[in-house]
């Protein structure tokens, strides 16, 4: 079995008005080669679910999102994400605003394949007021505790970023945290991963690897190498965030700035073009891991 | 009481200590360099048990300075991804000092946006953690600009954390479990310990008066007969602060043009 594929193949296998989820967390670990993939295709009407980073920003920058599913959107060290910023400011898209936690518990429940799971996060907030579609329940024991019914994120896809994988979608997280990624790959229909490298079985996930796998290969759809994939967000241990790209990125908010970056950064021919613009492998591969 | 200058930073540092005060072993999060400091210094002297984090997924042996050098050697004594962080202050094991936009008399924070939710004046962040941290463990908060822009007269605008507003919760019953600790600005200490959970004024910094913490206050304070002043930091707490927890001063660009703490006499 190989499920080896280019980026151009993932996006292909996506249609207009599906739910994804994107994994990672605000500037890391971000599948930042498959977001740019979605940029130049066609795809439209995109529900995304994200612990949002530039991911966000890029798709809501090109007019690709119909709803954003989320807790924030941040770059971490830039606070606030002005491409996110601006469409939200403008209504260009619709929102479900939730709790971090929320969101991990709509995935939980998608992965568990139940409607909900009953939790006290949200209570007393305009959580509930922003989305009336979230329901209470009450709990049938004798505490009777009433609760919210956090509903189930199913996602038709899940892309995301790992550090290594073999053809057969064995992979490795190797950074520090691997966030929400495994409850974004159970509650998905089909996962894509972009890696760092593809790398033989016996060298991605042996004994002393096995404990930093996310999940199990049955659940991965296809693998697409893409070193440096990440960037301009961080994939510790190969590199750091690129904070520099990132605030030129943010900067170029104009009509005129933005027609700019797409063209010097989004509209390549390949992925190797684009680590060329953004200063080739060994720039890269310098950047330092961030510190919090 | 020392015999010391110190800034404005360095005396709410020593403010924002004072949150984790008999805290226990619970995570200490700390959003900002004042507010981390002030964790640090809690660890330090009175609240040793403290847990923290270096920010990304480690939980440190012992509080590291502020900066990236200072970083990279920091001792670590566990793991702590984000999954973990979320087990733990479900279960109320942890105090944060987070830096709301807006805040209302019914201690509700808001750090999503500004205006109107449809189409809103200045998009922020998002509730980010702030509903379940509200409902699961305490909470205080650090505003460096005391002024009704923060300290709104209606509710915020986007109510992210929850609060002591009864018509909010299910039934009107605001649950005895929520804790607001302490509201540290650059004027003054206040709290939600008043009639009802009122808001109130604890202290003012010395050299502010109580009506000008009234007059920067969208809402009403209740304030007793007499206010004490914020106590200065001690000698041994500067030390801490400067030579082990912040000795390349990042704490110098916490406040605009970094002024002294005591601004009796602009001392």
């Amino acid at each position: 079995m190989n499920k080896r594929m280019t980026a151009a193949d993932v996006v292909g296998q996506l249609r207009d008005g599906m739910t994804l989820g994107i994994g990672g967390w605000a500037t890391r670990r971000k599948p930042m080669a498959l977001v740019r993939e979605i940029l130049r295709s066609p795809l439209k009407d995109l529900t995304v679910v994200s612990y949002g980073g530039p991911d966000v920003g890029l798709l809501a920058a090109a007019g690709k999102l119909r709803r954003l599913v989320f807790g924030f959107v941040s770059l971490d060290v830039l606070p606030i994400d002005m491409h996110f910023r601006n469409a939200r400011q403008a209504g260009a898209f619709e929102v479900m605003e939730l709790d971090e936690g929320m969101v991990q518990l709509g995935l939980r429940a998608a992965a568990m394949r139940v409607p909900f799971l009953p939790t006290p996060v949200g209570l007393g907030t305009d959580i509930l007021v922003r989305n009336p579609d979230l329901k209470l329940v009450k709990s049938p024991y004798a505490d009777g505790t009433t609760l919210v019914a956090m509903p189930a994120l199913k996602l038709d896809a899940a892309l995301l970023h790992v550090s290594e994988s073999d053809e057969r979608g064995n992979c490795v997280i190797l950074s520090p945290d691997p966030f929400f990624d495994e409850a974004m790959a159970r509650a998905a229909d089909r996962v894509y991963l972009s890696c760092e490298q593809v790398v033989p079985t016996a060298k991605v996930c042996g004994h002393d690897r096995a404990r930093y796998q996310p999940f199990e290969r049955a659940v991965v759809t296809g693998v697409v190498e893409a070193p440096f994939g990440a960037h301009p967000t961080a994939a510790v241990p190969g590199y750091g965030i690129d904070v520099e790209h990132l605030k030129a990125y943010n900067a170029a908010t104009s009509p005129e700035d933005w027609a700019s970056y797409r063209q010097r950064y989004v509209d390549l021919a390949s992925h190797d073009d684009y680590l060329e613009a953004v200063g080739g492998r060994g720039y890269l591969a310098s950047i330092p891991p961030p510190v919090y | 009481m020392s015999t010391s200058r110190y800034t404005l930073a360095e005396l709410c540092i020593t403010q924002c200590a004072e949150v984790w005060r008999d805290a226990g072993e619970v995570l200490a999060t700390g959003f900002g360099v004042v507010p981390r400091l002030g964790a640090g210094l809690a660890t330090l002297t009175f609240s040793p048990d403290l847990m923290m984090t270096d920010g990304e997924a480690y939980l440190l042996a012992e509080p590291v300075a502020l900066g990236p050098r200072a970083a990279r050697a920091a001792k670590v004594e566990g793991w702590m991804p984000y999954s973990r962080t979320f087990d733990l202050l479900w279960q109320g094991r942890r105090h944060a000092l987070v830096g709301p936009v807006q805040v209302d008399r019914y201690g509700q924070m808001n750090i999503s946006l500004v205006g109107d939710y449809a189409r809103p004046k200045a998009a922020i962040l998002g509730v980010r953690g702030l509903a379940g941290n509200s409902i699961s463990h305490p909470n205080s908060m650090f505003v460096p600009n005391h002024s009704p822009r923060v300290f709104v007269s209606g509710e915020v605008d986007m109510v992210c954390s929850a609060g002591y507003n009864p018509a909010r919760w299910p039934e009107g019953k605001v649950p005895e479990s929520l804790v607001i600790g302490r509201v540290i600005t650059n004027l003054g200490v206040l709290d939600f310990g008043g009639k009802d959970h009122a808001p109130r004024l604890l202290s003012v910094h010395p050299g502010v008066s109580v009506a000008e913490v009234i007059e920067a206050t969208g809402f009403p304070l209740e304030c007793a007969a007499e206010i004490p002043v914020t106590p200065a930091p001690t000698d041994e707490q500067l030390a801490l602060i400067r030579e082990r927890l912040d000795p390349q001063d990042l704490r110098a660009t916490a406040f605009k043009g970094n002024p002294p703490g005591d601004r009796t006499s602009s001392a």
